[in-house]
């Protein structure tokens, strides 16, 4: 997935300092005059430290993916022992992640379903989320209307707003006036949707009114209408914050517990995978030496989108980052 | 793994209903008389948000308002609820601990983070070192509050440990901790989970900010004599107070709201729990819809002065553009 970030390009006289961070941060090329003089912090403590910092990060989650592949004796029970231990006494297996994804009955985790369960909750709504908000975002840069900075500022604050206020009266609706029958998607879609886009709308209209006005003005001139600019020429010039909206959007609504937990019911034929990663390790028993492989089969999707689009991501929090 | 399909059907199901919405939305604003087309565009385009901002969030956070003063019967019991929070010592512990950790977390966090992106800076590796601190981003704090269980493990004294930090204080002679039991310390430990998760944010946006800071600015202090430290208080730190302020406001609102790192982790017992989770406990498992939505509201009200300075910062730069 390659993107020629035009609208960078086109901002670069008005914002130079954003777009030379940009650049830092993805790590293209730090321009000559960029580079700084090495003789800062970096001295050997300061690396040491870093070094150190890296480690403490790193440990927890390396000690988790090496217990997955560890069997169960050794994970639980009289001769178990730490992870570390893996390295000398070299013993590893498969079998922790064919139980937790592969094998039948009430007992077991099942996580295949509740896998799918998360991708069918997270792709209808990264859809809708960039699509709205980007309707959105458009109007309120380059729409014509009476209070519209009022409106794109109250959007704004909604973002603030706690999700655990509208859990109560929003379930309520869902289920009492609105009648969605439980046991489907729709209220999971509709909810994260709802929660996604003060965000979304944020992030894009940063972006979406930085593109530069004579574009517009041009299109209009030859007679496109709203549609046409908004189809033919603001979402393909947006498609760096597309990605990166997109991205968040995917990791927020795969990593969420909390609206899983009031929306779902909990049934493997909707709940997502965090939910029932939740139930398995809240209960403590006998088989407990499947939480390690059963939280990286979560983490591993998350993981991937992640390392794979890291520049995106990166970007996308600039958008709304340094603008303070 | 007939399953896959019926569930695929719903997916695609969705996605053509959504696509035929937004097709005649745009037919619509297409078609409109000339006179009127400003108008109907701009209704178009922003209803299907605002109908759903006004219904998702609005209308919901005007209810918990009025529900903060009902009792679980649903009848109007003034500020009863209230009285509860801050009367009953269970809730007056999950309001200490809220506090603590909305000063602890974003601190800590924009401090490690800071600290991180300076040391890094320029360094070779720079961009696997950063991607180390910034995965737990990435991981759900589900998996987050797996992956710490298992640091934080405990086996009896005698046992062979399993958990890394019982492990190190074994072998420096110590008994294993409880360290998610003892109160009040299982709090920090819950927080440091946090840190964990946020401080490669606050990293990625201030390193970014640093690179930020003039070059010519640092050197002029350098050439003025000043050593590395004065650098960095007096240029390099005024250079990037913008960016320390969004990583501040961001992470302390992230950590207000925070949930799931305590429900995995304790579920809200021995002592931890805070405003967010017990919120959830009592209108969702308790049967206190009432006492929930009380402490929503002081979720929000606790929120409330972030939201308008960042708002008057929003409409500053607005004017500005």
């Amino acid at each position: 997935m390659t993107v020629t970030p035009t609208p960078d390009g086109a901002t670069q006289k008005t914002r130079v300092r954003k777009s030379q961070t940009n650049k830092e941060v993805t790590g293209d090329d730090a321009a000559p005059m960029m580079r700084r003089v090495k003789t800062k912090l970096t001295s050997r403590w300061a690396t040491a430290a870093a070094v150190i910092i890296a480690v403490v990060w790193t440990v927890p989650t390396f000690g988790l993916f090496v217990s997955s592949f560890r069997p169960a004796a050794k994970q639980v029970g009289p001769r178990s022992d730490g992870w570390w231990n893996a390295f000398t006494d070299w013993q590893f297996t498969f079998k922790n992640y064919v139980d937790v994804t592969a094998s039948a009955g009430s007992q077991s985790a099942n996580l295949s379903q509740y896998f799918v369960n998360s991708i069918a909750i997270v792709v209808p709504v990264t859809v809708f989320v960039l699509v709205l908000a980007s309707m959105a975002a458009y109007i309120f840069a380059w729409g014509k209307f009476k209070g519209r900075d009022a409106g794109f500022i109250f959007v704004f604050t909604l973002q603030i707003v706690p999700l655990q206020m509208a859990l109560i009266p929003l379930l309520t609706l869902f289920t009492q006036v609105l009648q969605i029958p439980p046991g489907s998607y729709a209220q999971l879609w509709i909810a994260h949707t709802m929660f996604g886009l003060p965000l979304g709308i944020f992030l894009l209209h940063n972006f979406i009114s930085e593109i530069p006005g004579e574009v517009i003005e041009a299109a209009k001139v030859d007679g496109a209408g709203h549609t046409t600019i908004f189809w033919r020429i603001i979402l393909p010039l947006s498609v760096p914050a597309l990605a990166s909206l997109a991205i968040f959007q995917f990791l927020w609504v795969w990593n969420d517990l909390l609206v899983a937990l009031v929306f779902s019911g909990g049934t493997a034929d909707v709940a997502p995978i965090t939910q029932r990663l939740a139930e398995i390790s809240g209960t403590r028993g006998n088989k407990d030496y499947l939480n390690p492989a059963a939280a990286f089969v979560s983490i591993i999707v998350p993981l991937l989108v992640f390392f794979g689009l890291q520049r995106y991501f990166v970007r996308g929090l600039l958008a709304g980052g340094l603008k303070g | 793994m007939d399953f896959i399909g019926e569930k695929l059907l719903q997916v695609v199901i969705a996605l053509a209903v959504f696509a035929a919405l937004i097709g005649l939305i745009m037919l619509v604003v297409d078609r409109a008389p000339k006179s009127d087309k400003e108008k109907i565009t701009v209704i178009g385009f922003l209803a299907p948000a605002a109908i759903l901002l006004l219904v998702g969030l609005v209308y919901p956070a005007v209810t918990t308002s009025f529900l903060a003063f009902t009792d679980s019967s649903g009848k109007v019991n003034g500020v009863d609820n209230f009285v509860w929070i801050f009367t009953q010592p269970e809730a007056l512990v999950t309001l200490r601990n809220t506090v603590i950790w909305t000063v602890l977390v974003p601190l800590l966090s924009t401090s490690f983070g800071l600290a991180y992106a300076v040391f890094i800076d320029k360094a070779r590796g720079e961009k696997v070192l950063k991607a180390l601190v910034f995965m737990p981003m990435a991981i759900s704090f589900v998996g987050a509050g797996i992956i710490w269980k298992l640091v934080y493990d405990y086996r009896g004294p005698g046992i062979e440990q399993t958990g890394v930090l019982n492990a190190l204080r074994v072998a420096l002679g110590l008994d294993p901790k409880q360290f998610l039991l003892d109160a009040p310390g299982n709090t920090i430990f819950l927080i440091i989970v946090m840190v964990w998760i946020q401080t490669g944010f606050s990293m990625v946006i201030l390193s970014a900010a640093i690179k930020g800071v003039p070059v010519e600015l640092v050197e002029a202090a350098r050439l003025d004599g000043a050593n590395p430290w004065q650098q960095f208080v007096n240029v390099t730190l005024p250079g990037i107070r913008g960016a320390l302020v969004v990583v501040l406001t961001t992470i302390t609102i992230a950590t207000l709201k925070v949930f799931d790192i305590v429900r995995t982790m304790t579920a809200g017992n021995y002592d931890t729990s805070v405003v967010a989770n017990e919120m959830y406990t009592q209108a969702f498992r308790a049967g206190e819809p009432g006492r929930g939505a009380a402490l929503a509201l002081i979720l929000f009200l606790l929120v409330l002065p972030i939201v308008v300075y960042n708002a008057r910062v929003l409409r500053q730069q607005r004017e500005i553009r």
